[in-house]
């Protein structure tokens, strides 16, 4: 079996039939890690009981205990998600140190299902960029070229996932944290609807925008994933009550006669040449395939992105307030605490543990959300999100699934765009919609650029309808340019 | 009951011809075992940071849940309160950073508080007051600071403990009312059973804000807040030293400054704590993390069907169906566990007015004494109600009684087989009685020609000395009717 290129399922009947052991799935990824991660920076942490963790799968499967569907994968966590006793630190100064009791109920769902977690992926600081050159634990690299970005916020992960350090891993997405650096990096990422997947110990960023979702190699494992980590959870009331359908037995390639909406707004932007070239690919392609194009007009996008930063960062300036080196995390090292005193306590910690975009943010939505300024910003953008919801909701009606590209060009090059603050705000422009209405999209590796990097296609679906896209992804997938081309670290 | 007597009028504040306006929120925590967002437990004895969780000390990636309970018992004082429940609340953020917060925002409501528009009527010396209810929001309480030296130590065990605020129109006009509204409140929300009512404990809490203004005028006065005041009889000094130090302010010329205030019992005096310039900006918004509280109206009702008979109401029904004297029956219903205590002794007896007096003199004398509450009164209620029977049947004479109810409270033995132990039954037998009258009036024949010669008085003797030789056990009655046929035939 080359693990290099087995799906979940493979992996997890070779496991369960002691045709190849868990130990030795976790010791081949721990070794890929250790000998490309220092290119690359994806993992910034590991497990120490990895190989325990594994140990113990084959223990329950020579006993005869049933394990559960992904027993055996080996997957990498992005750092937003709490690990019971391994270090968490979204990316951040403020959190170097700190090591949760308790684990995501993502994490405990993939532990549940047999998943061994391997390690921690690098991210931008507290999932705030585009490019995961925000993290404190350093910037890092796309395997199909060193000098590009990954993308971001889930850098880590799409680096990870690319270059097969992992065989699954776990991202976030805000705005498009999980689709961007899939889309940059050749592999399947989903976000799921909200309230698909429980946000309980996933460090809040934007809490009525943050998913988590796959990143992964294929569709089919990323159906796979999410069969395990949709549903409702107790710990966290803005979960749905919705039963989670059996994504990967629902697969088909067949979508003959599924309606997709192409969307007006999106027809105006200004493509990079090779991301408009994927796309008119990919047109062909599903034409091809039966599907019938259907003018979709959603024309609040047009301020999709202005919405999105006004929320994002309101939310975000409330979330990230318990940073304040009282209970736990960085605080700033006072040689004389008896001149202390409380703002210098907090203005200290807070300053020298936060980084620049972090703090961008924070002081973008204190002022949104203080008082004289709220109508003005935060209470309007909440209106005209309203609005936008609805106006996917009326467009749903005409199609099964929207159709675009996920940003306006393929992965930029490190440092680039680090200094153009608004340049880099710009990249969400096709991804925030998604997250700002409550739907689901993904990114799905459909071309490549003339330099040899991945353009993926993103699919977008109404509330809690990621079958329809998974399958329109996975018939995507099946004549997609990038099928069976690695990147160059392999 | 028709009356021409005019009732009495509320009083009018008057000091150097100005009045006060004043409003009042009170703290109520609510007497739920596990805290408003979490499961951690609420007991008071608890070490220190012995009651927290990831949750309530808002580790990263932990959400909040709320308690059901805590909003049945908010509705249920509401609708105590005669408020209208809003159909959708919602729970907001209130953002400042203090140690003692964990999350550096309070989970509250804001614009969309559960309860609004009630109000309440209680007595004050001899007068009915209404003071209208503006609102009344669910929150947390935020945890405990203690300061030593240069160290703070903090105790998040009441952080996440369920408040609810009850804000009060500004309709209060004396201190007295106010000290008397904070009472009617503690015994409201007694009666419901939703909170202990334990100022010493932290289960309720004061803000006063008070103004003064020219009687006459129209226009409130600058009002101050007087914070955190814990009994209510310093939120009578407090506001009657605050009215004055306002009254001075303002002869004086001086503009009375918008602030806060903390009241200091022992000095007897209100004393700066911030200027309203200092005055955070919340910064409130609605909390992405917890959905709306929907309501029907068949939930309301329910809950409302659950509502006990209130304090003004019982003590209404027990002076006019049951008789009782307008005092009594508002002692009897300051607490709800006494006026069931009663009502349960005066079914069993059917004779109220015995029940009320025995509960009002021997049961509260006993239980002040020892410092016992109601419910652990050796005497049960229907031990009293039988007790009460035994005299009015004419098994045990009153006088007995007190004896028979000395020995109850001392052993909580039933009281007929007190009185059937003790052979303190009642003599009823005219035989018996006879012939020990017969002893007495043959031992006493000066007395006897004393009231042949007419001093009417010495009767008064032969009963003493009748009962005497009957230890007591004689009916009086039977003694009277018995002595004066013989005296009068002698």
């Amino acid at each position: 079996m080359d693990l290099l290129k087995a799906g979940f399922k493979e992996v997890k009947d070779a496991v369960t039939t002691k045709k190849i052991s868990a130990v030795e799935v976790t010791k081949f990824f721990l070794a890929r890690t250790e000998k490309l991660n220092p290119k690359l920076n994806a993992f910034i942490k590991m497990s120490d009981t990895a190989l325990e963790d594994a140990a113990a799968i084959d223990k329950k499967i020579s006993q005869g205990e049933t394990v559960g569907p992904l027993a055996g994968v080996a997957f990498g966590i992005k750092d937003m998600l709490c690990t019971k006793g391994l270090r968490t630190t979204a990316g951040s100064k403020m959190l170097e140190n700190f090591i949760p009791p308790y684990d995501a109920t993502v994490v405990t769902r993939l532990k549940n299902a047999g998943v061994v977690v391997l390690g921690k992926l690098n991210q931008d600081e507290f999932a705030m960029g585009s490019s995961n050159e925000t993290s404190y634990f350093g910037k890092c690299k796309n395997p199909w070229n060193e000098d590009y970005v990954p993308g971001g916020s889930s850098g880590g992960s799409a680096s990870a996932q690319a270059a097969r350090l992992a065989m699954g891993t776990i991202g976030t997405d805000t705005g498009g944290s999980i689709r961007q650096p899939s889309s940059f990096t050749g592999i399947v990422g989903v976000k799921p609807t909200y309230g698909r997947v429980s946000r309980y110990g996933i460090v809040a960023f934007a809490s009525s925008l943050d998913q988590a979702g796959p990143m992964v190699s294929s569709v089919e494992d990323a159906a796979l994933t999410l069969e395990v980590i949709c549903g409702h959870d107790k710990m966290d009331s803005t979960t749905s009550q919705k039963p989670v359908p059996e994504f990967s037995k629902n697969l088909t390639t067949n979508i003959k006669g599924m309606k997709i909406g192409i969307l007006k707004e999106y027809e105006k932007g200004v493509l990079h040449p090779d991301v408009e070239k994927t796309y008119r690919a990919s047109l062909e392609s599903l034409k091809k395939m039966g599907v019938e194009f259907v003018d979709v007009s959603v024309s609040l996008t047009e301020f999709a992105v202005p919405m999105y930063y006004l929320i994002s960062a309101s939310e975000a300036s409330s979330n990230l307030a318990r940073y304040d080196g009282v209970k736990y995390g960085f605080r700033a090292d006072f040689k004389d605490l008896s001149s202390m005193n409380l703002d210098d306590f907090y203005s200290e910690t807070r300053g020298q543990g936060f980084g620049t975009e972090v703090k961008r943010r924070i002081m973008l939505g204190t002022y949104c959300l203080s008082s004289g300024y709220f109508d003005a910003y935060y209470n309007k953008a909440c209106q005209v999100r309203r609005m936008l919801r609805d106006q996917y909701v009326e467009a749903f009606k005409k199609c099964d699934a929207i159709l675009s590209p996920v940003t306006t060009s393929p992965a930029f090059k490190l440092n680039e765009r680090s200094k153009d603050t608004l340049a880099m705000y710009m990249n969400d422009i096709f991804t925030t919609s998604t997250n700002l209405a409550g739907l689901t999209g993904l990114s799905v590796p459909f071309g490549l650029s003339s330099e040899g990097l991945p353009i993926g296609m993103q699919l977008t679906g109404s509330h809690f309808e990621e079958q329809k896209i998974l399958n329109i992804a996975y018939a995507l997938e099946s004549v997609s340019d990038v099928k069976g081309k690695t990147p160059h670290v392999f | 009951m028709s009356s021409n007597v005019e009732r009495p009028q509320p009083k009018v504040y008057n000091s150097r011809g100005y009045e006060a306006v004043i409003g009042l929120e009170v703290h109520v925590q609510l007497k739920t075992v596990s805290k408003i967002f979490s499961a951690d437990a609420t007991n008071f004895e608890s070490g220190d940071n012995e009651n927290t969780s990831p949750i309530s000390v808002g580790m990263p990636g932990t959400l909040p849940v709320v308690n059901k309970l805590v909003i049945e018992y908010a509705i249920k004082t509401g609708l105590a309160l005669g408020c209208e429940i809003r159909k959708r609340s919602v729970f907001s953020r209130k953002n400042y950073f203090y140690p003692d917060l964990p999350k550096g925002y309070q989970i509250s409501q804001y614009d969309l508080p559960i309860c609004e528009k009630g109000e309440i009527t209680f007595l004050v010396g001899d007068y009915e007051k209404r003071v209208g209810i503006t609102r009344a929001h669910m929150e947390e309480d935020a945890g405990k600071s203690t300061h030593h030296g240069d160290a703070t130590l903090l105790n998040y065990n009441r952080a996440g403990i369920p408040l609810l605020e009850i804000v009060s129109d500004p309709d209060i006009r004396t201190p007295q009312e106010a000290a008397e509204y904070g009472r009617a409140i503690r015994q409201v929300v007694r009666f419901l059973d939703v909170c202990d009512g334990n100022l010493e404990e932290g289960s309720m809490r004061c803000d006063c804000n008070v103004s003064v203004r020219k009687i006459g005028t129209e226009k409130f006065g600058t009002k101050v807040e007087i914070k955190n005041v814990n009994s209510f009889r310093f939120v009578e000094k407090a506001i009657e030293y605050e009215i004055e130090r306002q009254i001075d302010e303002v002869e004086a010329g001086k503009k009375i400054v918008q602030e806060t205030r903390l009241y200091d019992p022992d000095k007897n005096r209100t004393f700066s704590m911030r200027l309203k310039e200092d005055a955070q900006d919340y910064r409130y918004f609605p909390d992405p993390d917890l959905l709306p509280v929907i309501l029907t109206d068949a939930q309301i009702q329910g809950i409302k069907s659950t509502l006990p008979e209130l304090p003004i109401a019982r003590a209404k029904r027990f002076h006019e169906k049951l008789g009782l004297p307008k005092t009594d029956a508002t002692v009897l219903t300051d607490e709800k566990d006494l006026a069931d205590y009663f009502e349960k002794a005066a079914d069993i007896c059917g004779n109220a007015k015995a029940a009320s007096n025995w509960v009002m003199t021997d049961i509260l004398r006993e239980l002040n004494a020892n410092k016992l509450a109601i419910n652990q009164s050796p005497i049960k209620p229907e031990q009293l109600g039988n007790l009460i029977s035994l005299i009015d049947k004419g098994a045990i004479s009153g006088k007995i009684a007190k004896t028979v109810f000395v020995e109850m409270w001392k052993t909580g033995e039933a009281p007929e087989k007190i009185v059937q132990d003790k052979g303190l039954a009642q003599v009823s037998d005219t035989g018996a009685i006879e012939k020990m009258i017969d002893e007495v009036l043959a031992a006493n024949v000066s007395q006897v020609a004393e009231y042949k010669a007419g001093r009417a008085k010495v009767f008064g003797f032969f009963v003493g000395a009748a009962m005497k030789a009957s230890k007591g056990q004689a009916n009086p009655d039977l003694v009277n009717e018995i002595l004066k046929r013989k005296l009068d035939q002698a």
